[in-house]
């Protein structure tokens, strides 16, 4: 029949034009990376087995809270908001949740060398060092010290957190979320002329970037976008689906009415198309 | 004076006053249709639902709106989207019919080009609708614009700046046309009254010439057959209804249209809720901002062909910059198809293009290269990608100039050149 020949040919052409300008144009504009690692196996893997007790005795030695707080163990960081966004750039994060929120191996390749991690060596070098002074050990074997350190932060880090926290503590040093009235711990100009731009605003940003681009960003911002200043955070794969989950809540706060409402209405447009069928046919049936 | 009586009922006191009836006789139960007709011939129906639907949403967006470059962004994103009842219905019922509506506009013109509905009278209509292509263009570039996002800001750079080609006053009118130095608070301001008011404004007035001006050479059929409207019509109405040539516009030809519409309306709300990227890029949920350039810029896809034409040529020719090559040719995109009537020298042949020896040629090759145009005109224009679009350039301005060259040789060879 005629008006299908003719339908099939503008749905072709269509489907032709709408498969070039948005799968085929994205995947060459966008090209694939390979998705989440949260091995970390960049960093390898350690063998050694950590021991809580020693690792807090080690965590005080070590002078880790010559800069950060653990909240939890009633020990107050040093500097107050202010005063460490103008020393450091960046207020340096507390350390209550880090065990739960970070990557185990990611922690312990964090403390041995910070800027490898993190993925920042393009940043800081000699001259301009980062913040975080890398930890040369107290004399003994330093992997096991380090294991220890690491052991001590999940002991003392809470199993389940929630999602608003979970961004709070891993994003909220350097990040906005205004549409959730959260804001940056880390004074603005500071943290500007330390990252060299003003981190953006994550409020809407689960609308900007798929989640799939969220996911392997996070892990490893370099993969998507070479060269930024943001580092990689480390984030287990259940802390990082926590911090999307939070962006999603805040920026697609309507996503459960939209998929609800969308039934409704094709069902309704469903329900008139058959109505108005019938009818063109009952009225046709007259003329033809 | 009219003589006035009691009135029998509503119908009749009213049609005292204002002749109803008349005018129901006139505008819809014998304004008459050609029965000859497939459902491209509804697309026209299809566009007053959606122009309706972008006028309704419009309004309720507008209610709370607000067009200053520090609000706007939060005024769409957090107040539309977030905290007014069903603010990202309307929301992205307006962003996704304002891209369906051109897809639309598109089988709507390429129809009256493949039919020949565009000469022989027809002239008008041709105008008139691509004078609305225009000011639709217009329309969506400047609501582009509102929501303040990254790719508004930039696309009303790279836009504006064409203008700044133009010889002697491009300069000065750039500035005139933003309302300052720069893309500001300004230029979003007079782009928001020209989206909520003048263009409106004009859509609705061409609206009604277009629909005038087919009142007199009456609408096209499938092939192109010319017959008397008025005995065709009088058939009809003496109850031959299944032999007359035409049907009314009320009830018959709106019972096949409101059926298209019912099927357009059905996938529109599953694009409306499940599938809205293609129409509310996600790049356009960041907000603008002037000192980060986006890695790719590119205009919505029914822009892309022209686009494509303007970048196509990317190298200078014979001492005359690229820029200004393109420029010229983009110019020459724009304007083409509003002189399509008169560029076919075969005027007093009416016939869908399967019956023209060479037309259907030109038809084909034409729908394939605004295609390549399109896709191309997204992709990044380097290496191989920036010569597919040269050429593509290329064969789409030797398209419009051989046309008038086949199509008068078709009228040599059909022996209808009068």
């Amino acid at each position: 029949m005629r008006e299908f020949k003719i339908l099939g040919v503008v749905l072709f052409f269509t489907a032709l034009i709408y498969w070039g300008v948005e799968p085929f144009a994205h995947s060459q504009m966008h090209p694939h990376v390979d998705p989440a690692d949260f091995a970390f196996k960049d960093l390898g893997a350690t063998d050694k087995k950590g021991d809580a007790a020693k690792g807090a005795e080690n965590f005080m030695a070590a002078g880790c809270i010559g800069c950060h707080g653990v909240s939890s163990q009633g020990l107050v960081a040093p500097m107050d908001n202010a005063a460490a966004s103008v020393a450091f750039g960046v207020v340096p994060p507390d350390l209550s949740t880090a065990g739960t929120l970070y990557d185990k191996n990611f922690l312990i390749a964090l403390i041995k060398e910070p800027t490898k991690a993190l993925k920042v060596e393009h940043k800081f070098s000699e001259a301009k060092p980062h913040p975080m002074v890398q930890f040369f050990g107290l004399g003994g074997d330093i992997n096991q010290e380090v294991a220890d350190i690491v052991a001590y932060l999940q002991s003392i880090a809470p199993k389940d957190i929630d999602n608003k926290k979970v961004f709070e503590d891993a994003c909220q040093r350097c990040h906005d979320m205004k549409y959730d009235k959260v804001f940056s711990t880390s004074q603005k100009d500071a943290l500007k002329a330390y990252m060299g731009t003003t981190p953006p605003d994550l409020s809407m940003m689960i609308r900007a970037k798929s989640k799939d681009y969220l996911s392997t960003f996070i892990n490893n911002p370099q993969k998507q976008l070479a060269g930024t200043s943001m580092p990689r955070v480390g984030l287990t794969e259940v802390s990082q689906n926590k911090v999307i989950a939070y962006m999603e809540k805040v920026g697609d706060r309507k996503k459960a009415e939209r998929d609800d409402l969308g039934y409704k209405l094709i069902a309704y447009m469903a329900l008139f198309t058959l109505l108005a069928y019938l009818w063109k046919v009952k009225i046709w049936k007259k003329v033809h | 004076m009219a003589e006035y009586k009691k009135a029998d009922g509503m119908i009749d006191w009213l049609d005292q006053r204002l002749a109803v009836k008349k005018l129901m006789k006139v505008m819809m139960t014998e304004y008459w249709i050609p029965k000859n007709i497939n459902f491209l011939w509804a697309m026209g129906v299809v566009l007053v639902v959606l122009f309706k639907i972008l006028i309704i949403s419009g309004i309720f967006l507008l209610m709370y709106y607000k067009p200053d470059i520090n609000s706007a962004f939060d005024s769409v994103n957090y107040t539309i989207m977030q905290e007014v009842e069903y603010g990202w219905l309307w929301r992205h019922v307006h962003g996704v019919a304002a891209s369906a509506i051109f897809l639309i506009i598109y089988i709507h013109m390429f129809t009256g080009i493949y039919y020949g509905s565009y000469k022989k009278g027809r002239e008008i209509i041709w105008l008139t609708g691509m004078a609305l292509f225009g000011i639709f263009s217009a329309e969506a570039f400047s609501g582009y614009m509102l929501p303040w996002g990254q790719m508004s800001y930039w696309a009303a750079q790279v836009i504006t700046n064409l203008f700044g080609g133009i010889p002697v006053i491009g300069e000065a009118l750039v500035i005139w046309i933003r309302g300052d130095f720069l893309v500001a608070d300004a230029t979003l301001t007079r782009f928001f009254m020209l989206h909520v008011l003048l263009l409106p404004l004009a859509i609705i007035l061409l609206i009604a010439v277009h629909f005038y001006a087919l009142r007199f050479p009456h609408v096209n059929n499938q092939d192109a057959e010319e017959f008397d409207f008025d005995k065709e019509a009088k058939k009809y109405l003496d109850g031959k209804t299944k032999e007359s040539k035409v049907v009314p516009f009320w009830p018959v030809f709106l019972s096949k249209d409101f059926f298209v519409v019912g099927v357009f309306l059905t996938v529109f709300f599953y694009l409306v809720c499940y599938h809205y990227d293609f129409a509310m890029d996600p790049i356009n949920f960041e907000p603008a901002n002037n000192m980060k350039t986006p890695a790719h810029i590119y205009p919505e896809w029914y822009f892309l062909w022209s686009y494509e034409v303007l970048r196509g040529f990317f190298f200078d020719i014979g001492g005359v910059a690229a820029m200004d090559i393109g420029l010229a040719a983009f110019g020459f995109a724009n304007v083409i198809f509003m002189i399509l009537p008169f560029l076919d020298r075969n005027p007093y042949h009416v016939a869908p293009a399967h019956q023209r020896p060479l037309f259907k040629y030109w038809f084909w090759i034409l729908v394939l290269d605004m295609i390549v145009l399109t896709v191309y005109g997204k992709l990044p224009p380097t290496g191989n990608n920036a010569w597919v679009g040269f050429y593509a350039a290329l064969t789409f301005i030797v398209l419009f100039i051989a046309l008038p060259i086949i199509t008068k040789m078709e009228a040599k060879c059909q022996g209808g050149d009068k």
